[in-house]
């Protein structure tokens, strides 16, 4: 990949009486859409213009120099790509170098610098911004941010140095720690403002003409910026020390990249400049070389582009339109695709059940739902009215024969599924696709009996579902093209990313998490001990233990589909008595109150459930967490022999996606290969 | 008779830097609706006294409403200055004179008591959108003979001018052309220029962002005798030369206008007091008389005469026209009176923005000769028509009298 060349046109601005501001723009020439990055090239263009005004500015030509990009976009740092093809601390270490070299020379003009932070300002970018002596924001700006961590990476521009200093070690750390493990958030204007970041938030309609004028004044001394005292470096420490622990909860070492930034930070409490970029050189030397960053920039691209443009799907105008929608089925998993069909696509949605009483506690739902959204001031009154007059109830299996999709999310059970698609086939037209929510279940004996199995589709979502970003799209050998490619459509217009999938049982996303789910229950039942079990996957990073994902599923539900897989693909998705008699009992994995999360413990009585093949012996942490590893390498290696999905690369989107695999360790291929599960 | 109704006044009108029409003008990547937008914020800047939830208006004047002068301009300037929702705006167009009219249009409604603050402006990016190129004129214009073959060329009607009046000769268009150049530069020199622009970003993808502070058509040091071998680009042989007309340009204006209670209320400085104001049609041939019979229908609504105008603004779409407009009046050529910072052959013409260009000057003379009373703001349109608006300067004795 060629570097798409940042450069950095100066262009003289008169401040009023007070002499000459020497404005750069960063500018790659490719539109409103492309974000401003660095290259090597780039930068030394930067650097090279830097380095002639720094030569103006001794001559006493230029009073003050300022930094902006292009409209919409100040600059989103370092070109990520560029940098994971890297493969030597050597080169890694010139990058960072590269970067603090050039930013020290704006840092040390000898006359005023600003930045105008008119658009997208992350990471480097965001640093360059640092290294100026004042910042304005414009009022538009939704993305300014480090999200190094995020990606596997450091901020290794001067971030570490310049942003603590600047705003206090407490928002340092929620910037450069907190925000990117919080599914990389990023921050708005006005946040900018209140953390001290930029001083001055400007309107977007006037922002450059507004930051002059603000230059201006600062100049003149009529405007001075407030600057705070820096935190004391044992409060700094004892800040540093608590960000660390809930790193620790969250992450359990399982990602090095926050770890160092908290080093870093610490180093930046106590140390000089000097001492505190070459921390980062180190650190970003190794960190760019390091399989976690590969893996970031391969899950970024995945989530990016993969995701948008999903491997194996039709072309979208073979699509037909979908003006309406039935969805078979008014329980809760058919009420949330009703709601989500409605808010989403703007179309209206039919649920049909047996009984009045459940499809109006279908309709009933969905309007519960507007409510709580409008409470939150996620959408006005009149959205909600929208939505809720879209959504209706039925009985009368009549009433779907319009629909141009219908959905169905009854009971898992393939003789209730094909007779609702028999049934359906009764009334709809012929044209009409006919879709199945479906988690486990095979579609191809779905529509085995069917007139027309060719417009049969699954669209698999993910429980809950507007939450949930991720759709599977299945299609059995005999689904058409027009079917599959609407299939996409509604996934995209649902806002969710697609990845195509083969008919085959459990898909990719259970498959593998109940493969996971079972080896762990298999474990006990060989009497591993309940904590150890429990401990043994944290390396993983998973989003939640193996205990509180079986809860949140629903033990009957996990135990349900366990047994589907069972009898699809055998044995290794093992019987578990435990759990069957837990399901029996009611009895649950965690102690929780409301909904189980992350952070619900264990209950250590359910060991009593289980230990059914104790004579095998039970397994410590490492053993259990190799175990797991290889049997998830084994699944993945048997899903792509039988080509359930095109190419590895969807079985990471799915699992970064579908079951939440850390981003930083690349889905779960990359992950299994460093581990060595995997070849 | 006194205009009916409401006093009126001009509380403030400011432009942009004037940029010239080409790729590589000042506003080349600018749009259009961009420049306006800069000019109205800083208008409301310059007058934190007026709440702008207070506006009750915004009409806002372009010749080709298309592209990025389209969709309602009052409309979309207003929401993307950020003025509340609930100040409502329009789009209006009488070609050049479409600031004027909507400085008009909007103070009519005041004056009738169905507005207290209004703001008006115009723009035209005539790199963006050149005269006419839109537009497609009903055959039967031609065909049934209404207009004259080159009714619909400015520069011909500009030489028609000379055709039909032997007295206006090209040495005194020339002479005339000198002139305008000289005292822009002065105007300039003595910082009667610069506090009425509004300072705008351009953004700029091969030079990067700039600051437009200054107008870029002025060709300072212009001579008559640099213009004598200038071609005569619409006609061979003709007299009308780039030197004599005005450059194609790139500009916005805007102007605020409140009654002069509301203004007395919020403790506003009117810079001008509205007196009346006329427009009329000519012969489409001959469009550049159009101030002629405007002035005279405005002087007669207000009750005044010719020589009762201290200053006159007139916009110099082409010198000719405004000698003609002098010759009609019997006002000699390098009277004082007449745009003494010169005007549209230096500055430039962006066609619907050019009427609170001229009421920006004027109310700027106003401040510095307070002995002046009365002055105009006149100019020629596009198809045969004249715009005159009079104005009362409240800087003198009498006005101020008047004001308590």
């Amino acid at each position: 990949m060629t570097e798409r060349i940042t450069r950095a046109l100066v262009r003289d601005v008169q401040l009023e009486d007070l002499g000459t501001l020497a404005l750069i723009t960063l500018e790659n020439g490719a539109g409103p859409t492309k974000p401003i990055t660095f290259g090597p090239e780039g930068m030394a263009e930067l650097r090279t213009a830097l380095e002639r005004l720094s030569a103006r500015a001794e001559a006493g030509e230029i009073v003050a120099v300022g930094v902006t990009g292009k409209q919409f976009h100040f600059a989103a740092g370092a070109d990520l790509h560029e940098a994971a093809q890297l493969t030597t601390p050597e080169a890694a270490r010139q990058i960072a170098e590269m970067g603090h070299e050039t930013y020290a020379i704006l840092a040390d003009l000898p006359v005023p610098t600003f930045a105008y932070i008119g658009g997208v300002a992350l990471g480097g970018g965001l640093e360059l911004a640092l290294a100026c002596d004042y910042r304005t924001v414009s009022s538009a700006v939704r993305a300014v941010g480090l999200p190094e961590v995020f990606l596997g990476l450091i901020p290794g521009w001067g971030g570490t140095y310049h942003l603590p200093r600047l705003i206090g070690m407490e928002n340092a750390l929620q910037v450069i720690i907190t925000n990117p493990l919080r599914n990389n958030t990023q921050l708005k204007a006005a946040q900018v403002g209140e953390l001290g970041i930029a001083d001055a938030v400007l309107d977007s309609a006037d922002f450059l003409a507004e930051s002059l004028r603000f230059t201006v004044s600062v100049l003149r001394g009529d405007i001075t910026p407030e600057r705070r005292e820096p935190t004391p470096v044992d409060e700094a420490k004892t800040m540093i020390g608590a960000a660390r622990q809930q790193v620790d909860a969250r992450l359990h070492g399982a990602a090095p990249a926050a770890y160092r930034a908290l080093d870093l930070l610490e180093v930046s409490a106590t140390s000089e400049r000097a001492e505190s970029f070459e921390a980062e050189n180190v650190a970003l030397a190794e960190l760019i070389c390091s399989p976690q960053f590969a893996a970031g920039v391969y899950a970024f691209d995945l989530t990016s582009r993969r995701a948008k443009n999903p491997a194996g799907a039709p072309e979208a105008d073979l699509a037909r339109p979908v003006r309406s929608i039935g969805v078979a089925g008014a329980g809760l998993m058919a009420s949330q695709l009703a709601l989500l069909f409605a808010r989403r696509m703007q179309v209206p949605v039919i649920m049909r059940d047996l009984d009045a009483e459940r499809t109006e506690r279908g309709v009933g739902y969905v309007s519960a739902e507007l409510d709580t959204l409008v409470a939150k001031g996620r959408i006005g009154e009149a959205e909600a009215n929208r939505i809720r007059s879209l959504v209706s109830g039925t009985t009368d299996l009549a009433d779907l024969a319009e629909a141009d999709l219908v959905i169905e999310a009854v009971f898992e059970e393939l003789s209730v599924k094909q007779q609702v698609f028999a049934d359906l086939e009764q009334v709809i037209r012929p044209d009409a696709v006919l879709a199945t929510n479906t988690s486990a279940l095979s579609i191809t004996d779905m529509a085995a009996h069917l007139a027309h199995p060719e417009r049969v589709v699954g669209l698999h979502f993910f429980n809950p579902v507007a939450q949930m970003p991720l759709v599977e799209v299945i299609r059995t050998e005999r689904t058409d093209d027009a079917t599959y490619a609407t299939a996409f459509t509604v996934a995209k217009a649902c806002r969710k990313s697609a990845i195509a999938v083969a008919d085959a049982p459990g898909f990719v996303v259970n498959r593998l998490l109940v493969r996971l789910l079972g080896e762990v229950l298999g474990s006990l039942e060989e009497g591993t001990d309940v904590t150890v079990a429990d401990r043994a996957l944290r390396p993983m990073g998973l989003p939640m233990g193996p205990f509180q994902l079986l809860q949140l599923v629903g033990p009957a539900v996990a135990g349900h589909v366990l047994d589907t897989l069972r009898e699809q693909l055998g044995d290794r998705y093992p019987d578990s008595p435990g759990l069957q008699q837990m399901i029996a009992d009611g009895a649950p994995f965690v102690i929780f109150e409301g909904r189980p999360s992350a952070g619900s413990p264990v209950d250590p009585q359910i060991a009593r459930y289980f230990g059914s093949r104790s004579e095998v012996g039970g397994q410590d942490e490492a053993a259990l967490l190799a175990r797991v590893q290889q049997a998830l390498a084994d699944e993945v290696r048997m899903m792509l022999d039988e080509q359930v999905v095109a190419e590895k690369e969807d079985i990471d989107l799915g699992m970064i996606l579908g079951a939440g695999w850390p981003f930083h360790l690349g889905g779960i291929t990359p992950y299994l290969q460093r581990e060595g599960a995997l070849a | 008779m006194p205009l009916l109704g409401r006093d009126v006044v001009l509380v403030d009108a400011l432009r942009s830097p004037f940029g010239r029409a080409k790729p590589d003008g000042l506003y080349a990547h600018t749009r259009a609706d961009d420049i306006a937008t800069a000019v109205v914020r800083d208008l409301l800047r310059r007058h934190p006294e007026l709440p702008p939830e207070k506006i009750d208006e915004v009409a806002i004047a372009a010749t080709s409403q298309v592209g990025d002068q389209g969709l309602t301009l009052g409309r979309t300037v207003g929401l993307l200055a950020g003025l509340p929702g609930e100040v409502p705006g329009y789009a209006i167009d009488r070609m050049c004179a479409g600031a004027m009219s909507a400085v008009t249009s909007v103070a009519a409604q005041v004056a009738v008591g169905a507005a207290d603050a209004v703001l008006a402006g115009g723009v035209e990016h005539m790199g963006h959108h050149p005269l006419g190129k839109d537009a497609d004129p009903n055959p039967r214009f031609l065909t049934e003979r209404l207009v004259a073959s080159d009714a619909l060329v400015m520069g011909a009607t500009a030489e028609n001018l000379h055709d039909t009046y032997p007295a206006l000769t090209r040495e005194r268009a020339d002479a005339y052309a000198e002139a305008s150049q000289r005292k822009y530069a002065e105007a300039l020199a003595a910082g009667h220029i610069t506090p009425d622009l509004v300072p705008v970003g351009v953004p700029d993808p091969e030079r990067g962002w700039g600051l437009a502070t200054a107008d870029e058509p002025p060709r300072p040091g212009t001579t008559v005798a640099g213009m004598a071998d200038l071609p005569t680009p619409f006609r061979p042989g003709g007299r009308v030369t780039a030197a004599t007309s005005s450059p194609l340009t790139d500009g916005a204006t805007a102007a605020l206008l409140t009654s002069a209670d509301l203004a007395a209320e919020l403790g506003l400085a009117p810079r001008a007091r509205l007196v009346s104001y006329a427009y009329a049609g000519v012969d489409p041939a001959l469009m550049g008389l159009g101030p002629v019979p405007a002035t005279r229908k405005a002087l007669d609504l207000a009750g005044l005469s010719i020589e009762d105008l201290g200053l006159i603004e007139i916009n110099e779409a082409f010198a000719v026209q405004v000698l003609a407009f002098l010759d009609a009046f019997d006002i000699p050529d390098d009277d004082p009176r007449i745009n003494p910072y010169g005007g549209a052959i230096a500055v430039g013409h962006p066609l619907a923005a050019s009427g609170i260009r001229l009421m920006s000057q004027l109310a700027r003379q106003f401040q510095a000769h307070p002995e002046v009373r009365y002055g105009l703001t006149t100019m020629c349109v596009g198809l045969g028509q004249g715009g005159s608006v009079i104005w009362a300067n409240p800087h003198h004795a009498e006005e101020k009298e008047n004001q308590r």
